[in-house]
């Protein structure tokens, strides 16, 4: 019998793939608004909502989702309107998250093992009712990345300029905010909420280094996570250790390699192709010719009456109307 | 004249809505009045400069009339809809004023031109065959056809300029407004901008520009207005002296050697 048909391996597998596409999906966004740890945030603050579910007994992914995306509405919110004290703010959600999740887990009576499978992902406890929470949400989150991308992508390039073009920015602000909390979620039964985040950038950031437009990025990033978290989850079953490291350290390999191949090739590029000067310079007059004073057998000096006057990074002698200056073992006129 | 222009739409008869109209603005930021009391009318078809130096209100100004600021006492209005309940941005262009058109993740210079045609465009629907053709259109004024799959971060500050510039033309806007469009670029893109500003001005757009500097574009100002510490303190037609008049250092260069040093 191979994994692929141990039912819970056939879950973590399908789960693994919508993660892997959905996380840098939004991802993408995320970086390119430069908020590449909200997701980690939001992680850190759906700990809450796990524990909160373990202690009152509800399935702790629908708590999750709820708590995640008040989370993500108040560091929105923060963001928005709070300015400079913006990170400071977010620090206090982030600690509030995770402090919060301990505390109600030791009340919950539920040992370290519990939060672990959430904290890191495990392949076993993707149930059936689990899947099927995954694969809407999942199918939502890319829908609207995908089909709002325009949208999106100019709310996170320049906010000034897409709310004099008419867009609804907050609304798709929030509705960024949303899509990542739903997306931490997804995630958490497979990578886990310390390293969901790191699936969201770490594609990004290695699509980035071979990638010139937007749309290649978004498409490459999505390629790298899935291709992590396939790999990650079938690695994990096999060397028995936790998926969520296991992909994030596939990712992680991945960006390394992208890094390195990015950098010769675009060494390579430079080489073959010089910076052409394509800025004409204006205004600025070209360097005066070099003039040598003919015959000119005397030494000017700090002894001579010459009058003297500063000529920039030099001195000028002024001999019968002409300026002298020193130029090695001659003088020029200036 | 060139006949194709054929009803110039600065000579449109008075009760025409004002492309910009702004009634006694004063504006608030953080508990400082930038604004106090501005009363300002363009009429559609005006080439409009604001000047004025450093903290007189300008950009302020600019980015009030686009409704990103709110008015703390009177009102703007565009093509006679107060801004608050304005929805035809098709018609408004806007540069801001910003140093650089790059984000986080690279994007193509096509790319960033087309996310100007998005007050133009439904939700979840695909840019069509019209869409595209503007965008080619707008990097052919600008002079960045070729550079169309170019990062815009790999572009100098003038480049990036043009590529914004680009982004506002390509919706066709009756209104156009750009904050500091030529801080920091260089002569060669400010002629080409000049050049495409003055084309649009030709077929009746109206321009209103914020700058320290006009370059190229001075000679396409019909009207200056000139801020100083939130007032309008002139407001007719340009003069050298005029324009010149927020210039608090000389151009000779002896002096300016001196302005710099001391």
């Amino acid at each position: 019998m191979t994994m692929f048909q141990l039912e819970f391996m056939q879950r973590a597998l399908i789960a693994g793939l919508l993660t892997g596409l959905s996380a840098p999906a939004i991802g993408t966004y995320l970086v390119q608004r430069r908020l590449s740890l909200m997701g980690d945030g939001i992680g850190h603050i759906a700990i809450t909502g796990v524990a909160l579910g373990l202690l009152t007994g509800t399935e702790p992914v629908f708590t999750a989702i709820i708590v995640s995306i008040a989370g993500a509405t108040a560091i929105e919110f923060v963001r928005a309107r709070g300015k400079a004290s913006g990170d400071v703010a977010l620090a206090l959600l982030f600690y509030g998250g995770i402090a919060g999740g301990v505390l109600l887990i030791g009340l919950a009576g539920q040992g370290a093992a519990t939060l672990n499978t959430y904290l890191f992902g495990s392949l076993t406890t993707v149930s059936s009712s689990d899947l099927y929470v995954v694969v809407g949400l999942a199918v939502t989150v890319l829908v609207i990345a995908i089909g709002l991308g325009p949208q999106l992508f100019a709310v996170c390039q320049d906010e000034e300029f897409a709310r004099v073009t008419g867009l609804r920015v907050q609304l798709l602000n929030l509705l960024i905010a949303v899509m990542a909390a739903v997306t931490v979620t997804v995630a958490m039964r497979t990578v886990g909420l310390l390293l969901v985040s790191a699936l969201m950038v770490v594609p990004v950031a290695t699509a980035q280094q071979v990638t010139r437009s937007f749309r290649s990025t978004f498409v490459t990033a999505c390629a790298i996570g899935v291709t992590a978290c396939l790999a990650g989850i079938i690695t994990s079953y096999n060397a028995n250790v936790a998926p969520g490291a296991t992909i994030v350290v596939l990712a992680l390999a991945g960006f390394v390699v992208a890094a390195t191949v990015g950098t010769l090739l675009r060494r390579r590029a430079g080489r073959s192709a010089p910076l052409d000067d394509e800025e004409p310079e204006v205004g600025v007059p070209g360097p005066a010719p070099h003039v040598v004073s003919a015959g000119h057998p005397h030494a000017h000096g700090e002894e001579c009456s010459h009058k003297k006057v500063d000529h920039g990074d030099h001195v000028d002698y002024v001999h019968d109307g002409h300026l002298h200056a020193r130029h090695g073992d001659h003088w020029d006129e200036h | 004249m060139t006949p194709t222009v054929s009803t110039p739409i600065g000579a449109e008869p008075d009760t025409a809505a004002k492309a910009v109209q702004v009634t006694d603005l004063s504006v608030d930021l953080g508990g400082r009045l930038v604004l106090r009391g501005v009363d300002l009318q363009i009429r559609q078809g005006e080439v409009v400069a604001v000047l004025g130096t450093n903290g007189s209100g300008k950009s302020t100004l600019i980015k009030t009339i686009v409704g990103l600021l709110p008015a703390a006492r009177g009102e703007v209005q565009l093509f006679g809809t107060p801004v608050p309940r304005f929805r035809a941005w098709k018609r408004i262009g806007y540069v801001p004023q910003r140093i650089t058109a790059a984000g986080g993740v690279p994007a193509t210079v096509y790319e960033v031109v087309s996310s100007g045609l998005l007050s133009r465009r439904r939700l979840f629907a695909p840019l069509g065959a019209a869409g595209k053709a503007a965008i080619e259109d707008a990097l052919r004024v600008v002079d960045m056809a070729d550079r169309r799959k170019d990062a815009v971060a790999e572009l100098s500050g003038g480049q990036q300029q043009r590529v914004l510039i680009a982004r506002a033309l390509v919706s066709d806007p009756e209104l156009l407004i750009l904050d500091e469009p030529t801080a920091g670029v260089d002569l060669a893109s400010q002629q080409i901008f000049a050049d495409a500003i003055r084309e649009r001005v030709q077929r009746g757009t109206t321009v209103v520009m914020v700058s320290h500097d006009l370059g190229p574009m001075d000679a396409l100002i019909d009207r200056s207005v000139i801020l100083r510490r939130g007032r309008i303190v002139y407001d007719g037609p340009p003069h050298a002296s005029q324009t010149n008049a927020h210039v608090h250092h000389s151009h000779d260069a002896r002096n300016d050697s001196g302005w710099l040093t001391s």
